[in-house]
């Protein structure tokens, strides 16, 4: 409580001190309160350490909580563009928040930099570039190892929602053009009390390697079903696996899984040949200096990345016209159009006209769980 | 599809629809006492098995401080309460202290042990003080004064009380998962068919407390009471029966076989703050199978729909939950044809 107080007043006191009128004014909507407060509080930390200004130009940063609740987001991207008469907004850190504020965007002709990979409808996010990565970029992350790994075939068991039906789809393009095959295709939910029958079926299909989509401490359940039923092949996780909550709740089992990730999160580990070893190194560095060792998460990790493509996108765009105008917000949305290969600590981006995911697929990085701890591959 | 396949369904599905059937049972008890369709009976489930895992931590878990509070508005209720009715303000002292005195000795149980890293035996014998004390403050907070309304308006009760204690349950243990630690690490080889000594204990404890409910329904007095105050409570409260105290015995009695599953089902998958839900609606069909009164019935369909489960899981795993609540409506359909059923108001 005390720390959103804190963030008001500091966006209370920027909103009075703010006079100048040429300053680069952004709006946040983050949430800081609610089921998804666990993505949008580290995220707050992040703008905490974001610096005054970019390209000479004053920040104006105005943070609001939307509790991950989709009309506030709606109500607080309004506000943005109505009151505050922002230059961009950014969030929400929940796909659900972010979605409807997208709508928002591209009627007040404003950019937004979502923190979540939201998908919309083709020609939706003419104004909304998303900084997490996109499935698709961790399964090519995931298939380029299997196929070095000469896996062949392999057993899909994901949840039933949205997550999983986005990896399947994506997974399943990736591996075939690659000669690999999904053979059997389970799905379970996160609060299912046994998987057994599912394990029983995907062991029975016997692949080389399975493929388990879930999140968090979710993703723990359905490896120890399969370890159980005596699976001997290489069992692969996604990303949203990729916390300590796997291990903590798997133990044993989970020994010798292989999950994709991020690189932000692993910096001091990523292959010096990473592009984004540099700038994720100086990330966890900063972000832990600030909140103590061990504090690093990949939702930071995004805020930290806004600036660095704002700090890429706002020159380009000062050439063509002043901040609070109309015609800055389309300089700054065709800068990030053609903004190029752009290194961030997340990954590197290049986003284009028809592109507003941009991850490319270097992205990517494969850990194994060695001795209950993070192994890059 | 073999033979060793089917073992290890139908005892999947076995140890699975023994935890159903235990909350059926509890969900036909509440039902039959009280009239209210006890939604948040899962809750419960997930209460128990979480705050087991924090007791594992060594930290006390919310849920004894939600105790506490929950113990402070019910004192405060009941002393108001008592004064209007008698103006007699040591009685009504008295009968706050009375409501009081429970959940405090086991909140100071729980505070002080928690550090010390108790036995799991002992961490469990808590976490089932702990939750079984929130069953009569639900009842006296959310249900006692509402105890002769419709049972519509109960229903929407015990839709607010399942949302409250979600959320709750999402403040105290976080929106990740916990599993615990078997209670018993044996591993017994019948054929194929691998039998883990957590599904002994779950099908054993299931079987134990289904009997002793039995033997408590059928030969005590206060279980016989309770069986009069379902049939008619009107005619059970002339005969000197309170039906609050009644309704509170069944809700603690309902907490307790929730706080029970928790701990059966703790060690075999991963518990949120939201699993019980579903778990309880499972053993809800279940009850709605023996038409909300009869326990037998409630039991056999409790394991029938943990048997569906595992089979539906195997052959259509996309499809399970569809097929397992498709299933009651068949079922309503027979027993509204069927008849037989009276309402009682």
């Amino acid at each position: 409580m005390a720390f959103t107080k804190s963030l008001i007043t500091a966006a209370a006191a920027l909103v009075v001190s703010g006079t100048a009128l040429a300053d680069l004014t952004i709006g946040v909507s983050l949430p800081l309160t609610g089921p998804a407060s666990g993505l949008g509080i580290p995220m707050g930390n992040q703008i905490k350490l974001w610096p005054t200004s970019i390209a000479g130009e004053k920040l104006k940063v105005i943070v609001l909580d939307d509790a991950t609740d989709p009309t506030n987001g709606v109500k607080n991207a309004k506000r943005f563009v109505t009151e505050d008469k922002v230059d961009l907004m950014m969030g929400s850190a929940a796909t659900p928040v972010a979605i409807p504020m997208a709508a928002v965007a591209a009627e007040a002709e404003t950019v937004q930099l979502a923190f979540s990979p939201a998908v919309l409808a083709a020609g939706k996010d003419g104004w909304t570039f998303r900084l997490p990565q996109s499935n698709s970029v961790m399964a090519h992350a995931m298939v380029a190892l299997m196929k070095k790994q000469g896996v062949k075939t392999v057993g899909f068991l994901g949840y039933t929602d949205a997550y999983g039906e986005s990896w399947l789809k994506d997974f399943t393009a990736e591996a075939e053009k690659n000669g690999i095959k999904v053979i059997a295709t389970e799905r379970f939910a996160r609060s299912d009390t046994s998987v057994t029958a599912q394990a029983l079926k995907l062991t029975s299909a016997n692949p080389d390697a399975m493929l388990i989509v879930a999140s968090g401490s979710g993703a723990a359940m359905p490896h120890m079903a399969i370890v159980d039923r005596g699976y001997k092949g290489k069992i692969y996780q996604t990303h949203a696996a990729a916390s300590r909550d796997l291990m903590r709740v798997g133990g044993k089992a989970v020994e010798g899984a292989y999950v994709v990730s991020g690189p932000a999160v692993i910096a001091e580990q990523l292959p010096d040949s990473h592009p984004s070893k540099k700038v994720a190194v100086e990330f966890v560095s900063q972000y832990e200096k600030a909140y103590g060792a061990g504090s690093r998460n990949q939702f930071a990790g995004h805020a930290y990345d806004a600036i660095l493509v704002l700090d890429k996108a706002v020159p380009i765009a000062l050439k063509k016209a002043k901040p609070g105008t109309r015609e800055f917000r389309v300089a700054l949305r065709d800068a990030l159009d053609s903004i190029g290969r752009t290194v961030v600590a997340h990954g590197v981006l290049n986003w284009t006209k028809d592109d507003h995911w941009g991850f490319t697929n270097e992205t990517g990085v494969m850990l194994k769980v060695v001795n209950g701890d993070w192994k890059v591959e | 599809m073999d033979l060793s396949i089917v073992g290890i369904l139908l005892l999947d599905g076995i140890t699975n629809g023994a935890v159903y059937a235990l909350l059926g049972l509890a969900t036909v008890l509440v039902f039959t006492v009280t009239r209210v369709i006890f939604i948040p009976q899962g809750e419960f489930v997930a209460y128990g098995a979480l705050t087991l895992a924090i007791f594992q931590t060594g930290k006390v878990p919310g849920t004894v401080w939600l105790l506490l509070l929950m113990a402070l508005l019910a004192a405060v209720m009941d002393v108001r309460l008592t004064w209007q009715h008698t103006r007699n303000a040591p009685k009504a002292l008295k009968a706050g202290v009375f409501t009081l005195l429970l959940p405090v000795v086991v909140a100071g149980l729980s505070i002080w042990a928690a550090p010390r890293q108790f036995p799991l035996l002992v961490q469990a014998l808590l976490t089932v003080g702990v939750v079984t004390a929130f069953g009569p403050l639900v009842y006296r907070l959310a249900y006692q004064s509402l105890a002769d309304a419709s049972s519509l308006t109960l229903l929407i009760v015990s839709v607010g009380v399942h949302f409250a204690m979600t959320g709750l349950g999402l403040l105290f243990f976080g929106a990740e998962g916990f599993r615990n630690p078997s209670f018993w690490d044996a591993r017994f080889n019948l054929g194929p068919v691998a039998v883990t000594g957590q599904a002994v204990i779950i099908v054993g404890v299931s079987l134990a407390l289904i009997g002793l409910l039995w033997q408590f329904f059928e030969h005590t007095l206060y279980g016989k009471a309770l069986r009069a105050t379902a049939v008619n409570r009107l005619g059970a409260r002339l005969m000197g029966i309170s039906s609050h105290a009644a309704g509170q015995s069944t809700f603690a009695m309902a907490a307790l076989i929730g706080a029970l599953s928790g701990l059966l089902i703790g060690p075999t998958t991963t518990v949120f703050y939201d699993s019980g839900f579903l778990i309880g609606l499972k053993g809800f069909v279940a009850a709605v199978i023996g038409g909300l009164h009869s326990y037998p019935v409630a039991a056999v369909g409790a394991l029938f729909v943990g048997l569906v489960e595992a089979f539906g899981s195997f052959w259509a795993s996309a499809f399970k939950e569809v097929i397992v609540f498709t299933l009651i409506l068949p079922i309503l359909v027979w027993r509204s044809m069927a008849g037989g059923h009276s309402e009682e108001h």
